[in-house]
C-alpha cells in the first residue's frame, strides 16, 4: 500500500476529478453486470411490524422505513429497555451494535480513542473506488488541523456579523409567502433559507445556490450508505456535476486572488489560507469529503429543523400558545426543537480494540452506531422525552450536536438561524397550520420531510 | 462565606458561593452566572463552559488533562490561561478567584 498510496495521489492530483469519478461509476457498472451480488441494495417499503411482535434479536433499526412509518419511538424504547447496546449480525450495511442510552452514546462519543469515526460515519460504506474523506470521518490529530482550518467561518464572532443578513433574508422569505393558500413549508421556507445560507458561507454564485441542495440530497442519500431511494447512475451524475462545479468554483477564487481580489470571509477562502488545506483541490477525494460535509451539515440539519418546530408545534399546540404568550422562550425553544426532530439519526464508529460496552463484549473493528434520535427520547434523561416541551429545563442537553471532538461546528449558526426565524414568525403570523401529514424521505441518517403543506394565518392588527 | 467572581466579557460581575467539590460550572450554573452554557452537563465534551483564569490562579488551580486540552483546542477564542469549568473542582481556598469569561462560548 505504501509503494502505491504515492502513485495514487500523484495520479489522483494530475487527472482531472470529474474524469476520476467517471471511471470509477464505469468501474461500476461492469461490476455490477459481471457481479450481480456486487448491486447496491434496493429498499422497497413494506409494512414495519408493531415492535411487540418482533423477536429482539430479530430487531434491525437500520430499515430506513422506519422513520418514515412513525414506528422509531417504540423500537428505540425497547432497545433501550432490553438490550441498550444490542447486536444486529446480518441488516443490508452488515453487522452493527446499536448504543441507544444517552449515557452510553456520550461514553463512546467522547472517547475517540477507543472508538474511531474512519472511515466513514454514517451505515454503510460509500461505493468502492470513491473513498471520499472528510474530517468528520478522521480522528486527531489530522481531523483538528482541517476542522481549524474551517471553523471560523461559523464561529460565533463570524456570526455576529452575520445576523443581520440573515434576519434580512428571513424577512424577505416570510414576506413573500401565501396567506391566502396552503403551501410547501419544506421547498418554500425550509429548503430556500439553507439554500440562500449555504451560498453565502461558501460565496456559492447565488443564482445557482439550488445545486447546492441537490448535491446535498445525492451526498446524504445513497442506497448503500443510507438506505436512500437513490440510483447508482443519478449519484454518479450528480457527483460528477459536483466535482466540476466546485473545482471550477475554487479555481475562479484562487484566480480572483491572485488577480488581486481580498479573500472573503467564505470557506473556501478559508481553506485557500491555511497550511492544511491549501492544496486540497490537489487531493480530490479529501476536497469532495470536506465540500460534501460542510454542504450536507448546513442542509439537511437546519432544514429539517426548520420544519420540525412547526411539526411539532402543531402536534403540541398548547406550547404555541405558551411560545406566543412569552417570547422570550424562543432560545430553548430552539434547543428542545433540536432535541425533538434530531435531524441527523446517528453516527457510527468503529471499536479499535476489543472493549466492554453497557456489559456487552465488542470486538477491535465492530461497527457501533450512536442513536442520538434514541439518547434524545431517554427517559433516564429527559423527563416525558416524547413530549415537546418548550421550557424543557434541560433541553440545551440535547445530543443531536454529539459530543467530543467530532461536536457538531455550525451548532451556533443553527441556533442563530432557528432564533431569528422564530422571532420573525412571529412577528408575521398567528398560526401556521400543517394541513396534512408531511412527507418523510427514505433514510436511516436524514429524518427529513420533503413535503409540508401549511396555511398561514396572518397577525390581526393590534 | 467564600465566594468566586465571574467577569463577563463587557465587564458585569457576577458572584457564586463556593460549595466544596463543586465544579466551577456547576457554582455558575447554579447561580444563574450567563455565558456558561454547559451543554453536555459537565463531562467535558461540548467546551460550552470555558472561562479564563486569573495568571495567578491558573497555576494554583493545575493543568489540564488531554480530554479537556482536545476540547479546549476547538475554542477560537482559547487564551493561555483557559480552562473548562467543568474540570475545575471548587474549594474554600479558592476564595476570591477572578474568572473571566470569554465574548461566546462555542
Amino acid at each position: 500500500m505504501n509503494v502505491i498510496d504515492p502513485i495514487l495521489r500523484k495520479a489522483q492530483a494530475r487527472i482531472p476529478m470529474d474524469l476520476q469519478i467517471r471511471g470509477v461509476h464505469l468501474f461500476h457498472k461492469v461490476r455490477h453486470a459481471v457481479l450481480p451480488d456486487s448491486r447496491p441494495p434496493v429498499f422497497s417499503e413494506h409494512p414495519i411490524p408493531d415492535v411487540a411482535d418482533v423477536a429482539l434479536a430479530d430487531i434491525d433499526v437500520s430499515n430506513p422505513f422506519l422513520y418514515r412509518q412513525g414506528k422509531w419511538r417504540e423500537y428505540f424504547a425497547r432497545l433501550r429497555e432490553e438490550a441498550p447496546v444490542h447486536y444486529q449480525p446480518e441488516s443490508a450495511f452488515g453487522p452493527f451494535w446499536s448504543v441507544t442510552r444517552y449515557e452510553d452514546i456520550l461514553t463512546v462519543d467522547k472517547d475517540h480513542e477507543r472508538f474511531s469515526a474512519e472511515p466513514f460515519i454514517v451505515l454503510g460504506d460509500p461505493p468502492v473506488g470513491l473513498s471520499i474523506e472528510m474530517f468528520i470521518a478522521m480522528d486527531p490529530p489530522r481531523h483538528d488541523l482541517q476542522r481549524q482550518a474551517v471553523q471560523g467561518v461559523v464561529a460565533p464572532k463570524n456570526l455576529k456579523e452575520m445576523e443581520g443578513l440573515i434576519r434580512q433574508r428571513v424577512q424577505d422569505v416570510l414576506d413573500h409567502l401565501p396567506t391566502d393558500r396552503p403551501f410547501d413549508w419544506v421547498e418554500q421556507v425550509s429548503i430556500e433559507l439553507t439554500a440562500r445560507m449555504l451560498a453565502t458561507l461558501l460565496d456559492f454564485p447565488y443564482d445557482q445556490r439550488h445545486k447546492l441542495v441537490y448535491w446535498s440530497d445525492l451526498a446524504a442519500g445513497g442506497p448503500d450508505t443510507t438506505g436512500g431511494p437513490l440510483d447508482l447512475d443519478e449519484f454518479f451524475q450528480g457527483i460528477i456535476d459536483m466535482a466540476q462545479h466546485l473545482s471550477a468554483h475554487w479555481h475562479d477564487k484562487a484566480a480572483r486572488r491572485s488577480a488581486g481580489e481580498a479573500p472573503g470571509y467564505d470557506l473556501i477562502s478559508l481553506m485557500q489560507s491555511h497550511d492544511s488545506t491549501r492544496d486540497l483541490i490537489d487531493r480530490p477525494m479529501e476536497f469532495l469529503g470536506n465540500l460534501a460535509l460542510l454542504i450536507v451539515g448546513g442542509n439537511d440539519t437546519t432544514r429539517n429543523s426548520m420544519s420540525g418546530g412547526v411539526l411539532a408545534l402543531n402536534r403540541f399546540p398548547d406550547q404555541f400558545a405558551k411560545l406566543k404568550a412569552d417570547q422570550t422562550l424562543i432560545p430553548n425553544m430552539v434547543s428542545e426543537i433540536i432535541r425533538w426532530q434530531t435531524p441527523l439519526a446517528y453516527m457510527r464508529r468503529i471499536a479499535t480494540c476489543d472493549t466492554m460496552l453497557g456489559g456487552q463484549f465488542i470486538r477491535k473493528g465492530d461497527k457501533l452506531v450512536m442513536w442520538y434520535a434514541s439518547g434524545n427520547r431517554d427517559e433516564r434523561q429527559f423527563e416525558n422525552a416524547d413530549d415537546f416541551i418548550i421550557d424543557r429545563p434541560n433541553a440545551r442537553n440535547h445530543m443531536s450536536f454529539g459530543f467530543g471532538v467530532h461536536r457538531c461546528m455550525g451548532n451556533r449558526l443553527a441556533e442563530l438561524q432557528l432564533r431569528i426565524l422564530w422571532e420573525e414568525l412571529l412577528a408575521r403570523f398567528d398560526d401556521i397550520s400543517v394541513l396534512e401529514e408531511p412527507g418523510i424521505v427514505q433514510s436511516n441518517f436524514v429524518r427529513g420531510y420533503s413535503r409540508m403543506m401549511v396555511k398561514l394565518t396572518q397577525k390581526s392588527a393590534t | 462565606m467564600s465566594r468566586i467572581i465571574f467577569i463577563s466579557h463587557d465587564g458585569e460581575c457576577h458572584e457564586a458561593a463556593i460549595s466544596d467539590g463543586k465544579s466551577l460550572m456547576q457554582i455558575a450554573t447554579s447561580h444563574g452566572v450567563p455565558g456558561i452554557d454547559g451543554d453536555c452537563g459537565g463531562v467535558c465534551a461540548c467546551g460550552t463552559c470555558h472561562v479564563i483564569l486569573d495568571p495567578l490562579w491558573f497555576d494554583r488551580v493545575g493543568p489540564s488533562a488531554i480530554d479537556e486540552e482536545q476540547m479546549l483546542g476547538m475554542t477560537p477564542e482559547r487564551q493561555t490561561t483557559s480552562r473548562l469549568a467543568c474540570q475545575v473542582t471548587v474549594s474554600a481556598d479558592m476564595d476570591g478567584m477572578t474568572v473571566r469569561l470569554p465574548e461566546f462560548q462555542m
